[in-house]
């Protein structure tokens, strides 16, 4: 797809030929994410819809105790310190950002009046400022108002690098400006068409100044609102013990009429992912239950009971395979998988395209992961209904065997085919867990019967996913030919998801194995497509760009993604909370209420 | 009992910590993993950020001199600072501290109150019906594991009968009766599968001390002295049967501490147990180093404990 093309579709939309949905549909089948799109249409003029989900309560409270389960419980309340979803779902329930993105990738304002859009002139023709108008009468919870100040101020502590905020990346590249009391500026110093990532969303929450004013950068640590919460959000902080227990009572002053409609809430934290959907879906002892990681068939059992259902809200993450590009059993100046190196097989593009064939990812989706994994062709994955119709993945042995036999990959003795003398054996790693180990397994016996040999490698989560310099099984480090595992979308942009396929991100020893592109897979033409994107003034253009940065990676096999996995919640039957794949699980949280 | 003695004890348990301490610090460092790995693998948090962090922890500095670090802030009494938490490790520690000494508190008592009668009247009656019935089931009892049995009561009280909650809830919004009786609700398929395994090994204790004392002359002699049989038992017979048993509940406790972690897991008990979990899945390295601190200081103090009521219980032994 080229902007013309793009440019013709979003003025079809404008008048009315297209609808939005149709339009995000287009866009996912070339692999942009629903939120990408929108804001696309919000560039060429076409205004966000205000997705205004049912809300029945006619009066705030009432609807006494909300209990929520999140096997991993919050371990801090400081949305800028929170390392992963459980601790910004808890600050959740207490802070708020300005702007929330819902399952269609259409943001909903919170605490500001509306979504900024070209009509109003909030949005900078140019790309380079957005003006957010905020709400006014809004109070902190201790009485104080709500005021720009105070959005400044969150952008001046996030970005101090010394404060160490898991936001910084949000923040420091941007700066903010106080208009008047209620008008805030976001200046940016290149053109951006994803304007929506400060103040937005999972890393947008904002904390109060009059409290944290004395805490930024290295006193940051010692602010005692760290632990007490005070903000805008639904409900007042009560008591917290890190990993235990969040709980809060009723904004008696919320700023959304008859919101919120429970008393009070409390989020229980630990123990395993099976005993918490047991304690959701066959005792009801909890309305609410975080990240069901437990096999489709157990949850089928579970839901049985009838008291629970289970809620399955599409994402970006991707369960996918990496071929290292480099050779993982030549060490060169004390590491390897070193730059300097090139696989001895993997680098033949007949091999890689055989290994795409040879992965059965209707089998992965429909014995092990059910509903809780859909197979995939694409890296880069949006909710269902808007999966391309026109990418395919195919699982064809013969096929294989086909490509590697022109291509004079011959079988040996022992049934492994080899080329000059180069055998294909290959050591497959991921980390210790069931659906991965049986997918392992799927993976292998069809390479076996095109002649290629497995060893599989299972390594604990706790080291695989460490960012440990000294380990070898991590990873980063990828000492192995293939390995498997989820990337997480965490932002709704595709610039920095597809930074993991830069040269300069290729993952070292140089740099600590901390650069992003784990299969250190390098072309010129990426990253010169990238890096004009990154500048590119004119967003429809941009978006193309990432379009054709997506099949480059696709097409070229330097991943074979097997899966899309969606987020997995289970509710009581009762519960009406609306979940989005682009923030948080309590990203809804003012409008969560109980039927009947 | 001399207060030397006690004095001299005390400073033995010196050496003794600072020991455990060396060796846990040691296997810590060794350990694999890295408290920032979740932030590492967080495609939207800078690799700055993660490398200001394990500077300000100074994590990237050699084991010993973290060790000496951290070895002069404890004697300062600072027990550290939790990566996870951003908070100190003293505070998520005292926070938690009281729920576990309730539940091991609550599960030995009812170990000794199972075992005590039990193990007394199946050692005066030994190989009777009652005795044979007893032995079988401490022998069932500590043979199996807690968390197995853990997961066998939440199946039938929970799921089949739904009697009983199995997710424990340190924060009750109650008040007066129903308070207690919900904490009781809640408490009582964990101090369960804690005090049954705990009770089951020391029936079969107090039972083979009985049979040892019941033999004795001296027993004979109050017999023949016709001191009646009740009076027997309970002054001559299990005062001093007690004394082995005694030690015995000491030098379990490491074992009911284990047990707690385990049952704490399975339960949700928001005790110390469960914190080691979590700062172990963390990588949280002062959270691990202050909680087994904790559990060896109790473990100490519990063998110390035991030392002053063998004392009590038979003046003979010369502390010397």
């Amino acid at each position: 797809m080229n902007d013309r093309e793009l440019r013709r579709l979003i003025s079809r939309v404008r008048i009315g030929r297209l609808s939005r949905r149709g339009f995000i549909r287009r866009m996912a089948a070339v692999g942009m994410t629903a939120p990408m799109a929108t804001q696309l249409l919000a560039y060429g003029g076409v205004a966000m819809a205000e997705t205004n989900p049912p809300y029945k309560p006619t009066k705030r409270g009432g609807g006494g105790l909300l209990k929520v389960l999140w096997w991993q419980g919050a371990t801090l309340l400081n949305p800028h310190f929170a390392v992963g979803t459980k601790d910004q779902d808890g600050s959740r329930f207490f802070y708020e950002p300005l702007a929330g993105w819902d399952a269609d990738g259409n943001l909903v304002p919170v605490l500001a009046t509306s979504i900024p859009g070209r009509e109003d002139g909030t949005l900078a023709p140019d790309g380079k400022s957005v003006t957010w108008r905020l709400k006014e009468g809004v109070t902190w919870h201790d009485g104080k108002p709500f005021t720009a100040d105070d959005v400044v101020f969150n952008w001046q502590y996030a970005s101090d690098p010394a404060t160490a905020a898991t936001t910084n990346a949000v923040y420091k590249d941007v700066k903010v400006e106080k208009v008047d009391d209620h008008t805030v500026k976001v200046l940016f110093d290149k053109p951006t068409p994803f304007w929506a990532l400060a103040f937005v969303g999972a890393q947008g929450m904002i904390i109060p100044k009059h409290l944290f004013a004395d805490y930024v950068g290295d006193k940051s640590r010692d602010a005692p609102t760290n632990l007490k919460p005070v903000g805008t959000g639904p409900y007042k902080f009560k008591d917290f013990k890190p990993g235990d227990m969040v709980s809060g009572e009723i904004n008696a002053n919320y700023h959304m009429d008859n919101r919120p409609y429970f008393d009070a809430f409390e989020m229980k934290g630990g123990g395993d992912a099976v005993s918490a959907a047991r304690a959701v879906l066959q005792t009801g002892e909890f309305d609410f239950g975080w990240n069901m990681q437990v096999e489709d068939e157990i949850l089928l059992r579970l839901e049985k009971g009838g008291k629970c259902k289970v809620s399955i809200s599409p994402g970006g993450n991707v369960e996918h395979i990496q071929l290292n590009t480099t050779d993982p059993w030549t060490e060169v100046d004390g590491e390897r998988s070193s730059l300097k190196t090139k696989h001895p097989t993997l680098s033949d593009p007949t091999v890689r395209q055989a290994l795409a064939l040879l992965v059965d990812k209707s089998s992965v989706e429909k014995f092990i992961y059910g509903r809780t994994g859909n197979a995939t062709a694409n890296y880069v994955n949006n909710p269902e209904r808007f999966r391309s119709k026109n990418t395919k993945y195919e699982f064809n042995i013969d096929k294989a065997n086909d490509i590697l036999e022109k291509a004079g990959w011959k079988k040996g003795t022992d049934g492994i085919r080899a080329k000059d003398g180069k055998k294909l054996k290959y050591v497959f790693q991921t980390s210790i867990n069931q659906p991965r180990q049986k997918t392992q397994a799927i993976v292998k016996q069809a390479c076996q019967k095109a002649g290629i040999d497995i060893e599989i490698k299972a390594v604990t989560a706790s080291v695989f996913f460490s960012s440990d310099v000294a380990n070898p099984d991590t990873y980063p480090h990828f000492y192995a030919d293939l390995q498997m595992y989820t990337v997480t979308m965490t932002q709704p942009d595709p610039e920095l998801f597809m930074k993991s396929f830069l040269s300069d991100e290729a993952a070292s020893r140089e740099n600590k194995w901390q650069g992003r592109n784990i299969t250190r897979w390098r072309n010129k033409e990426y990253d010169d497509i990238h890096r004009a994107a990154q500048v590119e003034l004119d967003p429809i253009k941009r978006a193309t760009m990432f379009i054709k940065l997506n099949d480059m990676v696709v097409n070229d096999q330097v991943v074979i993604p097997v899966v899309a996995r969606p987020a997995v919640q289970a509710m009581n039957t009762k519960l009406v909370a609306a979940m989005s794949g682009w923030d948080n699980n309590t990203w809804d949280i003012q409008n969560w209420y109980k039927e009947g | 009992m001399s207060r030397q003695y006690l004095i001299r004890r005390l400073l033995l348990v010196i050496p003794a910590m600072l020991g455990i301490s060396v060796l846990l610090y040691t296997v810590l460092a060794l350990a694999p993993g890295d408290p920032f790995s979740e932030l590492a693998a967080n495609p939207a948090v800078p690799p700055e950020v993660a490398q200001a962090l394990r500077t300000k922890f100074g994590l990237d500095d050699p084991v010993w001199i973290r060790y000496w670090r951290w070895l002069i802030a404890m004697l300062h009494g600072e027990w550290g600072f939790s990566f996870q938490s951003r908070m100190d490790v003293d505070r998520l520690i005292m926070q938690r501290l009281p729920t576990t000494l309730i539940v091991i508190g609550a599960a030995q008592l009812l170990a000794i109150l199972v075992a005590l009668p039990v193990g007394v009247l199946a050692g005066t009656r030994p190989y009777s019906i009652f005795d044979q019935i007893a032995n079988t089931l401490a022998f069932v009892g500590f043979s199996l594991p807690t968390f197995f049995t853990g997961l066998l009561l939440i199946l039938v009280f929970s799921i089949q009968l739904d009697w009983l909650p199995f997710v424990y809830r340190a924060d009750i919004d109650a008040t007066g009766w129903r308070f207690y009786w919900e904490h009781i609700k809640q408490s009582i398929m964990p101090v369960m599968v804690l005090g049954l395994f705990q009770g089951a090994s020391l029936v079969r204790y107090v039972r083979s001390s009985v049979l040892d004392v019941v033999r004795l002359d001296y027993v004979t002699t109050a017999r023949a002295k016709g001191i009646g049989e009740r009076k027997v038992i309970s002054r001559h017979v299990v005062r001093n049967a007690l004394i082995p048993v005694v030690t015995l509940v000491a030098l379990q406790m490491p074992i009911v501490f284990g047990g707690a972690i385990v049952t704490e897991q399975i339960f949700r008990v928001p005790g110390i147990g469960s914190l080691l979990i979590s700062a172990m899945l963390a990588n949280d390295t002062p959270v691990i180093m202050a909680v087994t601190f904790v559990f060896s200081c109790l473990v100490v103090l519990c063998n110390l404990i035991a030392d002053v009521l063998y004392a009590w219980l038979d003046p003979r032994i010369a502390f010397r």
